[in-house]
């Protein structure tokens, strides 16, 4: 095999490996050791609903270019995994390296690839690991030898040992003695696997972080203000309570006593009933689950909107329905999460597309939910929440926080009369007095049930109409007050493409693919629910827009075409949903279909 | 025309009114609201340190027929406990006075029920217990009685779920029961309560006169009045009021409450020690197997912190933190950025 010139910094690594064994550590060393050297990286952590011993894989991707949606090809395959190895290593494009313990029971069969068989048992031997530890000092011979193939600097690789093992100097001299030792062997052992694929120092991560959308979303709650947290444990959702309860010590010590309040509820309707207890007696309170548990948030969360009381909902999603696939991520609870209730219920809905919107939106919930009075949704998902993503680092929020329309006993005091559901403003949000409240005027029994607009039980039908009329016009106040859509619009674009949350970096590198094809185009993705005007002026200005997301309706799309009905036309959708975060090559070939297809319907309707 | 008295704030007894009652001419439930207003206004709770909370029934209705003067919430059938939970974290120094009934409490609610007051979150959480679903017209609940028989849904064949028993497994430390045609006994027990530090259930056997009145009916006004057998005459006596009658030994036990008041037992036909956990259950088990009516305060412990004690949550609500307090220091959130920049 001749040796070709060595690819630099474009690239991605797939690892196969035993869920359990510690093989997440170990890719984030690799992880973290490329992103010290200035590089762009991003990862994927393909995992099963298992504790321990399933197959797991994990993508991470170099890029210079900085793309980080999943990439649909990785030449670098480190099979350590023989039950699933010989799927993983079809998987492997020609040319590509296979790294396998050299005695293990799997050697790969395939003469189009470049097979590398590591001692792994020999270096673990020779660094004098103990018997328990084996099994997880085992990955870092693959993060060894790959750190000898793709040259990363030493600095960079003690770096991120330090960070992973958060300097635990028994922990981080074990690992970095077994990663040197493979790095050494390899070193010493060339073959056609080396200066194949190198990463070579850049300053395009100077100033950055990576972190994950739950630790974004947690950062931002408690920067937020929340007082009350009460949750149930799901996946993919844990993280991010697991994370705002560590994070919370350093960053509101309780020197005067707790400032939050964190309870696990006993399940996910006392978890949202618990936010609304809190939210309507005057702390910022939230929740954060996924389907299964929005599912059973139904009926709190029409309570929420109809009683008036704030809340903050962050739904992680996964793959439903049931309890479909709990370590996969999906886009489909948009239209659930939107009517969540019966009868007249329509919410607020954030969507972040970043780690910062997952940051800034967590705050913006509890601003909306208070100035609102009413529950408002984040909906985040498996790739966005459990992910690890390049960022830069949050900023320290300029603003106070917006508490609403609440009225202390003073402010009574200067008026004649009260009514809790009175639009004084012609906003639909009435002023609220928070229980404690002294003034004879303060109190009010809120409820579920039908009510006038001193907040007193009437069946009457105006007073009924009359109520839901004030919610309406709340809806439209709402709409006025979410976040716009992020649009780059391309001058010559006849083509729009339309997504939201954690398709960006499909959709942006998909779009790259396109204007390589010639087919120029625009962007937007969509920011919260009320859908607003810039929705409509985007899709007014392209002849053919195309709506992704990862679901199998199309729900975003069906959203869209009941905003702007007269351009439903022009709305082309590509849903899909298999619980992998999309690839750009597979985005645009689907756009390709699909704008084929529009123009054909196009030719045909114009006849 | 003389004045209506006043209590020790100032307030008289219809401060403590709500709207005017829809029930059925002669619920229980109404009677148990009397005692509410009663209690209230002889303790002088300043209405707006209490809120009254409740879940979806007849029962749950009437949290709008006393305090008035009070913020309350009319929530979810049998979620009422976990909405009240929020508020207590929210502001741990309002007092919960909920009002719940058996189908609120028992069917749909017995999982929040248990877990209210596993949490000890300091309530005081009254059930209407009348056997049977009010506003839906005649169907059993599951404190029904084995063999009890209704209109419409014939035999119940089922054992009850007893309140109290649940209540004392799930680590409340005051459980007590009674009836609401014993005025008395009602409002004696919801001053208690009041006082109590942590979460206190009232059972109270509560006819529903249009559905469950009959004679064959054992949450009946005929059988309540015939059968009741109290264990104790119960009297509530605050801190400051002097204790002037004096009992012969072993009649009377006092069991002081932490803030200072006392709750006077005055023994009748048997001994009950309800600070004995075993003897509680036992009492309740025996008065099964018996068919007896048993009321009174049958458990009382008032060892365990209330659940913002357990969070360690400070003096001031949470509520009422100012932004300082609620939002890190520049340097705490600066410090944090720097380590996830691997700085």
């Amino acid at each position: 095999m001749q040796s070709p010139q060595p690819i630099v910094n474009e690239f991605a690594i797939t690892a196969a490996t035993v869920n359990g064994s510690g093989s997440q550590t170990a890719n984030m060393v690799l992880m973290r050791a490329i992103f010290q050297m200035g590089i762009p990286v991003s990862g994927k952590n393909l995992f099963p609903s298992n504790i321990q011993g399933e197959p797991t894989w994990y993508t991470l991707r170099v890029s210079q270019a900085g793309y980080t949606a999943r990439p649909a090809e990785t030449p670098i395959l480190v099979a350590f995994n023989p039950r699933t190895a010989n799927e993983d290593l079809s998987q492997l494009p020609a040319g590509g390296i296979c790294l396998y313990p050299a005695d293990g029971p799997w050697q790969p069969q395939r003469a189009d690839i470049i097979p590398l068989a590591l001692p792994v048992r020999q270096i673990l031997d020779q660094v004098g690991v103990g018997q328990r530890l084996r099994p997880y000092a085992a990955n870092m011979v693959y993060v060894g030898a790959l750190a000898a193939l793709l040259e990363i600097e030493d600095a960079a690789l003690v770096k991120a040992v330090q960070h992973q093992f958060r300097g635990k100097s028994s922990a981080v001299e074990l690992n970095l003695a077994v990663i040197r030792a493979a790095q050494a062997w390899a070193a010493n052992n060339p073959s056609p696997a080396h200066h194949r694929f190198r990463v070579a120092r850049m300053q395009a991560t100077t100033g950055m972080m990576l972190i994950d959308g739950n630790t974004a979303a947690a950062i931002g709650a408690i920067t937020g203000g929340v007082g009350v947290v009460a949750w149930y444990p799901i996946t993919p959702s844990s993280s991010l309570i697991e994370s705002l309860e560590s994070y919370l010590p350093r960053l509101r010590p309780a020197d005067d006593g707790a400032t939050c309040a964190v309870v696990q509820a006993e399940d996910e309707i006392a978890a949202l009933g618990i936010v609304i207890g809190a939210g309507w007696a005057g702390a910022r309170a939230m929740t954060a689950t996924s389907g299964p548990g929005i599912s059973l948030m139904t009926e709190f969360a029409g309570l929420g909107f109809f009683a008036e009381t704030p809340a903050v909902i962050w739904d992680v999603q996964r793959v439903g329905p049931s309890t479909g696939l709990p370590t996969r991520t999906a886009q489909s609870d948009l239209l659930s999460v939107y009517y969540l209730g019966h009868g007249d219920t329509r919410h607020v809905v954030l969507l972040p597309g970043t780690m910062e919107e997952c940051y800034s939106d967590a705050q913006l919930a509890f601003d909306l939910a208070e100035y609102l009075q009413t529950p408002v949704f984040v909906l985040s998902d498996l790739d966005l929440g459990m992910n690890i993503w390049m960022s830069r680092p949050f900023t320290y929020p300029e603003q106070p926080l917006q508490r609403g329309k609440v009225l202390s006993a003073e402010d009574l005091a200067k008026l004649t009369s009260y009514a809790r559901f009175a639009d004084v403003d012609g906003d639909g949000i009435g002023y609220r007095t928070l229980p404690g409240n002294p003034h004879p005027l303060a109190a009010t029994l809120s409820r579920g049930t039908g009510h006038n607009e001193r907040n007193v039980y009437s069946e009457r039908p105006d007073d009924w109409q009359r109520n839901m009329a004030r919610l309406w016009r709340k809806h439209e106040t709402a709409r006025r007050m979410v976040p716009r859509p992020v649009v780059d619009l391309h001058p010559q674009a006849t083509v729009g493409l339309i997504g939201f949350g954690s398709t960006a970096p499909a959709i942006a590198e998909a779009r790259d693919l396109l204007a390589a094809a010639g087919i120029a185009t625009s962007s937007m993705r969509v920011r919260a629910l009320p859908l607003g005007p810039e929705v409509t002026d985007f899709i007014a200005r392209h002849q053919y827009c195309v709506v992704i997301e990862q679901n199998h309706d199309g729900q975003l799309r069906q959203l869209l075409q009941l905003h702007c009905p007269a351009y439903a036309t022009r709305l082309g959708s590509v849903a899909w949903c298999d619980g992998l975060p999309l690839t750009a090559p597979f985005v645009r070939d689907q756009v390709l279909a699909v704008l084929e297809q529009m123009r054909e319907l196009a030719l045909v309707t114009s006849k | 025309m003389t004045q209506a008295p006043v209590n020790a704030i100032g307030l008289t007894k219809n401060d403590y009114r709500g709207a005017p009652s829809t029930l059925c001419a002669g619920c229980g439930h109404d009677s148990v609201a009397s005692q509410i207003i009663a209690a209230a206004f002889e303790l002088s709770l300043q209405p707006h340190t209490v809120i009254r909370m409740s879940g979806i029934g007849c029962s749950s209705k009437s949290a709008a027929y006393f305090l008035g003067r009070s913020h309350g919430f009319n929530s979810l059938h049998g979620r009422m406990p976990s909405v009240t939970t929020g508020a207590h974290l929210a502001n741990h120094t309002l007092r919960p006075l909920a009002v719940s009934g058996d189908g609120d409490t028992a069917s749909i609610g017995l999982g929040q029920f248990i877990h209210l007051l596993r949490r000890n979150v300091p309530i005081v959480y009254i059930v209407e217990n009348n056997g049977v679903y009010g506003l839906t017209k005649g169907q059993f609940s599951a404190t029904a009685d084995e063999g009890q028989e209704l209109k419409h849904a014939g035999v119940n064949h089922l054992p009850p779920i007893d309140v109290c028993a649940e209540a004392i497994l799930a680590g409340c430390g005051f459980v007590a029961r009674s009836f609401a045609g014993d005025a008395k006994q009602v409002r004696e027990l919801i001053k208690a309560a009041f006082n109590f530090h942590g979460a206190a259930v009232i059972d109270v056997i509560s006819p529903c006169v249009t559905f469950n009145n009959h004679d064959r009916s054992t949450k009946s006004y005929t059988y309540g009045k015939t059968h009741e057998s109290p264990i104790h005459d119960i009297s509530f006596i605050p801190h400051y009021e002097e204790v002037t009658i004096d009992y012969e030994p072993g009649e009377a036990r006092d069991v002081q409450l932490h803030d200072g008041p006392v709750i006077r037992l005055r023994k009748l036909h048997r001994d009950h020690d309800p600070t004995d956990r075993m003897a509680a259950l036992a009492l309740l088990e025996e008065a099964r197997a018996a068919n007896e009516f048993v009321t009174g305060l049958i458990y009382l412990n008032e060892r365990r912190p209330t659940l913002a004690e357990t969070l360690g949550i400070g003096r001031t609500p949470i509520a009422a933190l100012p932004e300082e307090r609620l939002r890190p220091s520049r340097a705490a959130f600066a410090a944090v950025m720097a380590e996830l920049a691997g700085e």
